[in-house]
């Protein structure tokens, strides 16, 4: 053995490591791995790994349907004007918060606080009649509201923070020398934020890109409907095509996938910032 | 005083966009869904009628209700535990000194790859695994666990648990990250000084590990309470709430009696249940928040 003890710690360290591979890794690898067989395959048995007849129809067939291309359009329009609009009215939002002291203020923060515990399906009966009265109803409007709605507690608080980790010499030299408040925000506060900014990005493009529950119940027409709505339209119908579904999940995932794999310490400080004081 | 007053309702100028968009997405349809509550036929009927708590009692008195209230209940209890011991045991061994800085890395991936997709996908990919000919049966019967083809989500035996089971691959990624975050904000003198007193590992962990990620595994256990209470997104497309409820949760339930059954006025006061129940853990969450500042 070698270093007793710590010699069993490495074997188990090492056991625990292949398991949690298996546990988290191992459906994912099915789900890339059955979306290219053919969708006969999918449930042999014994389960073939990677098929003798090895096919990329399955993407195919979605590149070749307008009608699916167009869930992938709407999901990137929904999710970047979602981004776009979080971003300008959170970092006002927060520059408010962090530089200045207000009647109202603490009835505000907490009100944006406690939204993030508001059960989105308890919103959803008095909105779909909200939506109608509006006009919004079966639009990307009523989609992107509510996608601001439920990103912008996260964006304003995550923002503020990151506003109050910056000297107040640093607006205030710009407003000595005559410039607005304004001004200062947007040349000397929103450049130094941008670490801030791509972590409140992408929680909010994640948030948009998956949400599912508000895309189902504010739209009734294909022309409006996102990628995960289009793919829980694929598991209702007669014959279930699962190479087709799992092409259709691989390719919905990328997106989400390659920002955690590129920015990933921006992606984990934005997604915890609820739990843990960075 | 005119510039007094510009320069007072500066901030204000700032938070009206944020202001405006909560007061008519968030506060508007808060209040309307309460006074639902108390009025029968609501949506359907141009004039419904004041009818005070009896949506409140017919809810309760409904068997549906009870049982999703049942089944919440043990699908937030079992998914909030296991995932925090997941989450607890893969951020140690993220943390430990037995792997190097690029192994922790790629393991780091791997294990926070469930938190990556959508409801659907999870949904749809699980529905795969779990079929009675699908490749989870194909596993238990090679390791000799088990021979029979089990009908994971259709059956009433294990369609509540094949739910949390997902809901727990879907979650844990959550704790684990934020759980690593905070190991590595630990000062390592606190074990150090620990060692030289002779200390064990069990002792360390309890003396100092678990005391130092207190307010974090506070945090974690209240937004995942209040997370997997909501929850329906997943089970309405695994399950549906089915078979014969034995996987209805509060969230189903109130979509179902709403969306399918137009019961607008009951459904509201299900909802508003359910809100006061989050709005209870929020009230502690914010005064958690609060306190750590």
């Amino acid at each position: 053995m070698v270093g007793g003890k710590s010699g069993y710690i490495k074997v188990l360290v090492v056991t625990l490591l292949m398991i949690g591979t298996l546990f988290s890794g191992f459906p994912i690898l099915w789900m890339v791995l059955n979306s290219f067989k053919p969708n006969s395959e999918i449930f042999a048995w014994p389960p073939t790994w990677i098929s003798k007849n090895f096919l990329v129809d399955a993407y195919v067939e979605i590149f070749k349907n307008p009608e699916k291309i167009r869930f992938f359009v709407n999901s990137y329009f929904i999710a970047f004007t979602a981004v776009i609009l979080t971003l300008a009215i959170s970092i006002l939002a927060s520059y408010s918060f962090s530089r200045f002291k207000f009647r109202g203020k603490n009835v505000i923060n907490t009100i944006i606080v406690s939204v993030q515990a508001v059960p989105p399906i308890t919103l959803l009966i008095p909105y779909l009649s909200l939506i109608v009265t509006m006009k919004l109803y079966n639009t990307y409007g009523a989609l992107i509201l509510t996608y601001l709605l439920f990103t912008l507690p996260y964006a304003i608080l995550m923002m503020t923070g990151y506003l109050n980790t910056l000297p107040k010499d640093l607006d205030e030299a710009v407003m000595m020398d005559g410039g607005s408040r304004f001004r200062a925000l947007w040349t000397v506060l929103v450049p130094v934020s941008v670490p801030g900014l791509v972590s409140v990005g992408m929680y909010t493009f994640m948030q948009s890109w998956n949400e599912y529950l508000f895309a189902l119940a504010l739209t009734k027409t294909n022309e409006y409907r996102t990628v995960p709505v289009g793919i829980s339209l694929l598991m209702g119908q007669h014959a279930y095509e699962w190479n087709q579904m799992m092409a259709m999940s691989v390719l919905g995932s990328l997106p989400v996938l390659l920002l955690f794999l590129f920015f990933q310490r921006y992606f984990i400080a934005g997604m915890t910032s609820g739990a843990v004081k960075h | 005083m005119r510039v007094e007053k510009i320069r007072r309702s500066e901030p204000y100028f700032y938070l009206a966009p944020t202001i405006i968009l909560m007061v008519i997405l968030l506060i508007i349809p808060i209040i309307m869904v309460v006074r639902y509550s108390f009025y029968d036929n609501v949506i359907i009927n141009k004039h419904p009628q004041f009818i005070g708590f009896e949506n409140f009692a017919k809810v309760f008195h409904n068997k549906s209700f009870s049982a999703a209230a049942k089944n919440t209940l043990i699908f937030v209890g079992g998914s909030v535990i296991v995932h925090l011991f997941i989450g607890m045991t893969f951020a140690m061994l993220l943390n430990t000194k037995y792997l190097s800085a690029k192994t922790k890395a790629l393991f780091r991936v791997i294990f926070a790859l469930p938190w990556m997709f959508t409801a659907s996908v999870i949904a749809i990919l699980w529905k795969m695994l779990l079929d009675p000919h699908g490749v989870v049966n194909y596993l238990l019967e090679i390791f000799n666990l088990n021979s029979t083809q089990v009908e994971w989500l259709a059956s009433r035996d294990f369609a509540l648990l094949s739910v949390t089971i997902i809901n727990i691959w879907a979650g844990y990624p959550f704790y684990m990250v934020s759980i690593l975050a905070g190991l590595q904000g630990i000062p390592s003198d606190l074990y150090e000084s620990s060692a030289i007193d002779g200390a064990s590992a069990v002792q360390h962990f309890f003396r100092i590990t678990i005391p130092q990620l207190k307010p974090i595994l506070i945090s974690l256990l209240m937004l995942d309470f209040v997370w997997t209470l909501q929850q329906f997104a997943l089970i309405w497309m695994t399950t549906g709430g089915g078979p014969i409820h034995s996987t209805e949760m509060l969230s189903t339930f109130i979509y179902k009696l709403g969306f399918s059954k137009y019961q607008y006025s009951q459904a509201s006061a299900s909802a508003v249940i359910l809100l006061v129940i989050c709005s209870i853990v929020a009230f502690f969450y914010v005064r958690h928040q609060r306190g750590q500042e």
